[in-house]
């Protein structure tokens, strides 16, 4: 929001940023409000960064009335980690990690290759963290432009005690009249950031100046070509023989779990390049970088109807 | 004061089939905005169902159960911009079991697309569409005679439909339509102009919704903030800290101006605006801020302030226009809930005057409420609730209403 003040007559102008921002504003508020226990799951990539931001414009000068919550799959990558405990920390909230690993302990994950992506058991451990904090609320950063199961969802989605979401049969939402009513043991899961796009976060990146992971700015790094795609480098993935290893500069468009997700070619060192590129590129955010979606069509909906975000 | 934005939402409707998924998915492919990683998964999709063409519907319809049966189950929502403006698309379903998630996309939209199959001309569905729109208040409809491609791009039947539609809406008072003819598969008319209806002489689809004057509903006279939450810091420097949080619904507000809380009719001046980025004097609608009072006065969520010079009615019994969106029908012996802005409270259903046909628009007895019915009420509440007409004000004057056992919501209304 921008005051121009002329003569006594101030007028305003209200870009479409303000929009998304106050709807997000008016959206936390609600869950704060009529949820009993709710939590913001933060993971330190750009739309959980945004979502925090939202969240300082929603309640201070208070503290937060819900704890951050982070799934570690562990297979994240170093900067990010580091980013989102410096982030929780600056602000002074608190951070709750519970990791696969915790969940492999108790045997209700088994992983066949401890090198192979996680991202399909990461409702495990997201279902058993809301059911040792009896969370009733899980705000999530996912937004509609994502992916075309994210599309059909709704801003306040319905849960069933197993966490699963029911495409079919999603409730009505009217204006933004949200209905947050659930019985013991079922919850919902809230994004409200649904209608921003990719363009949209770097723009509000840029101009609320956030701090995120640098990686997703340009540098070098070391990577092996595997099909179409390009991999880091890192102690999960190493190069099979015959592979060769390159020197490129490369951004993330999306940090996930560091053996699925691929850096794109780029030169962008700030967000206003970032924006620049944004604006002239082909590919969509994930069919860029996260090999486990392109898997089968329905993956995403799949994963969803067994309870992930 | 200048209001600009470039947000136009607008969402797609009318019956099955009438090519409302294929014209989106026309409407991003020529705007360049579909992605290559996008073309190629319909693309594959498609061929391995022996189709010649790619089948664009496939771009919304991003369920495993649409694309299996070809039809539309749930809204999808899409985003894209051209230099001119931004755009959030509601894909509706046309089947009327799926009414519901038409009129939640319906809710939210400043604009409708209802399309007809040129084949066909107007439906029931078509014509339900259209009295949701209007009921829910859209601004602006456009009619898009699709399929023109299957009777030969022809004039008459094009005018045909266009005066029998336009004889349909008038009943409902609405009279500014843009008509449009297209081919939604071809693409004639959907961004370019296209050599097979060169006797229409009006713009493109993209070209109006690039340009229509969209009247932001927004009212900017009557002051209405909905208290969301009370922000009470308790921490250094803010001990003494209370501020309401809220989304501007309507309206303005300054500091020094005298409110009125609802419903308790308590009044006080406002202290400060305070906002993330800093204090503000002066604040308008949409804006989310956190307001403090120069008084101490017992102030809760659900209570809503307003100046004393536009005052909504503050009640306990209201008549209201509502869509039943529920499978299970209206039953009085159970507990409904009505959630009006931020305020639940317990409900009974005091009076069914009539139910609408849709086609007809014709008023008949109603002694039960089914699903997709739209019917006149008079409802009682437990508590007064602080209301404006529906056509006043969208904000506050529309509720939603839970089923208090299974807390699915069953009904949207709106104060008539
Ligand atoms: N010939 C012709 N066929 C079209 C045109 N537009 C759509 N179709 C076809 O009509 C059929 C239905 O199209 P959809 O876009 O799925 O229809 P819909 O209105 O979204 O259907 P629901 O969402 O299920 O209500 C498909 O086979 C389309 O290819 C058109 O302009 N001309
Ligand atoms: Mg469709």
């Amino acid at each position: 929001m921008k005051l121009v003040e002329n003569n006594n007559m101030s007028s305003h102008i209200f870009t479409h940023l303000d929009a998304l921002e106050s709807e997000s504003i008016h959206i936390m508020r609600e869950v704060a409000a009529e949820c009993k226990n709710p939590a913001l799951l933060f993971s330190g990539g750009k739309d959980s960064i945004v979502m925090l931001r939202i969240a300082e414009k929603a309640f201070r000068p208070a503290k937060f009335p819900f704890p951050l919550v982070h799934i570690d799959t562990e297979h994240n990558f170093p900067e990010v980690i580091a980013c989102r405990d410096k982030l929780a920390a600056d602000l002074g909230e608190r951070l709750i990690v519970r990791s696969l690993e915790g969940s492999i302990k108790r045997g209700s994950i088994v992983i066949k290759d401890p090198d192979k992506p996680r991202n399909p058991y990461q409702s495990v451990t997201l279902l058993e963290t809301i059911a040792e904090f009896g969370f009733d609320a899980c705000m999530g950063g996912a937004r509609r432009d994502e992916e075309k199961a994210r599309a059909k969802e709704r801003i306040f989605s319905f849960r069933d005690e197993f966490g699963q979401w029911d495409p079919k049969n999603q409730r009505p939402e009217l204006w933004d009249i949200y209905n947050t009513r659930v019985h013991a043991g079922e919850n919902i899961r809230v994004f409200p950031i649904s209608n921003w796009t990719e363009m949209d976060i770097w723009e509000y990146i840029a101009r609320e100046k956030l701090y995120i992971p640098k990686i997703y700015y340009a540098h070098e790094r070391e990577v092996i070509r595997r099909g179409n795609a390009v991999i880091p480098v890192s102690h999960l993935v190493q190069p099979k023989p015959g592979e060769k290893v390159e020197v490129l500069s490369v951004r993330f468009r999306t940090v996930g779990d560091m053996t699925c997700t691929a850096p794109v070619e780029s030169t962008a060192r700030n967000a206003q390049e970032i924006i620049e590129e944004t604006s002239t590129t082909r590919i969509t955010e994930r069919g860029a970088t996260r090999m486990d979606d392109q898997t089968s069509e329905a993956s995403m909906e799949l994963r969803k109807k067994e309870g992930y975000f | 004061m200048s209001n600009t934005t470039q947000l136009l939402r607008f969402i797609t409707a009318g019956s099955v089939d009438d090519g409302k998924s294929t014209l989106i998915g026309r409407l991003l492919h020529d705007s360049k905005s579909i992605f290559e990683d996008q073309l190629s998964a319909i693309s594959k999709t498609s061929e391995k169902r022996g189709m010649a063409a790619v089948d664009l519907s496939l771009l919304t319809d991003g369920l495993q159960a649409e694309r299996e049966q070809g039809i539309t189950i749930d809204v999808a929502y899409r985003y894209f911009a051209t230099p001119k403006r931004k755009f959030i698309i509601g894909d509706t379903p046309g089947h009327e079991q799926y009414t519901r998630n038409m009129v939640t996309a319906a809710s939210t939209a400043n604009l409708v697309v209802i399309l007809v199959d040129a084949r066909k001309g107007v439906l029931t569905q078509t014509r339900r569409h259209t009295f949701l729109a209007s009921l829910v208040g859209v601004p602006h409809i456009v009619l898009a005679v699709n399929k023109m491609d299957m009777v030969g791009y022809s004039e008459d039947t094009f005018n045909a439909i266009v005066a029998e539609y336009r004889a349909f809406a008038a009943q409902l008072g609405i009279h500014e339509i843009t008509c449009i003819p297209m081919s939604a598969l071809n693409g004639d008319m959907v961004v370019d102009h296209g050599d097979n209806l060169s006797w229409y002489k009006g713009a493109p689809l993209l070209d109006f919704l690039e340009n229509v004057v969209i009247d932001y509903d927004v009212n900017t006279t009557d002051f209405r903030f909905p208290v969301q939450w009370v922000c009470r810091p308790q921490t250094q420097g803010y001990h003494d800290f209370r501020g309401f949080s809220g989304r501007i619904e309507s309206g303005e507000i300054a500091v020094g101006d005298e409110i009125t809380v609802l419903p308790s009719g308590r009044t006080s001046r406002v202290k400060q605006i305070v906002t993330f980025d800093g204090n503000l004097q002066r604040a308008y609608a949409p804006q989310s801020v956190t307001l403090t009072l120069e008084d101490e006065i017992d102030i809760s969520r659900g209570d809503m302030f307003v100046k004393a010079a536009a005052m909504p009615q503050v009640s306990k019994e209201f008549e209201a226009m509502l869509c039943w969106l529920s499978e299970s029908p209206l039953d009085r012996n159970r507990k409904y809930i009505i959630k009006h802005t931020t305020r639940m409270v317990k409900s009974l259903f005091s009076r069914l005057d009539y139910r609408v046909d849709v086609n007809t628009l014709a008023h008949h007895e109603a002694s039960a409420l089914n699903m997709n019915d739209i019917a006149r009420v008079a409802m009682k509440v437990q508590q007064p609730l602080a209301l404006d007409h529906y056509s006043k004000n969208r904000f506050t004057g529309s509720f939603i209403v839970i089923d208090e056992a299974t807390n699915n919501t069953v009904a949207a209304g709106m104060i008539a």
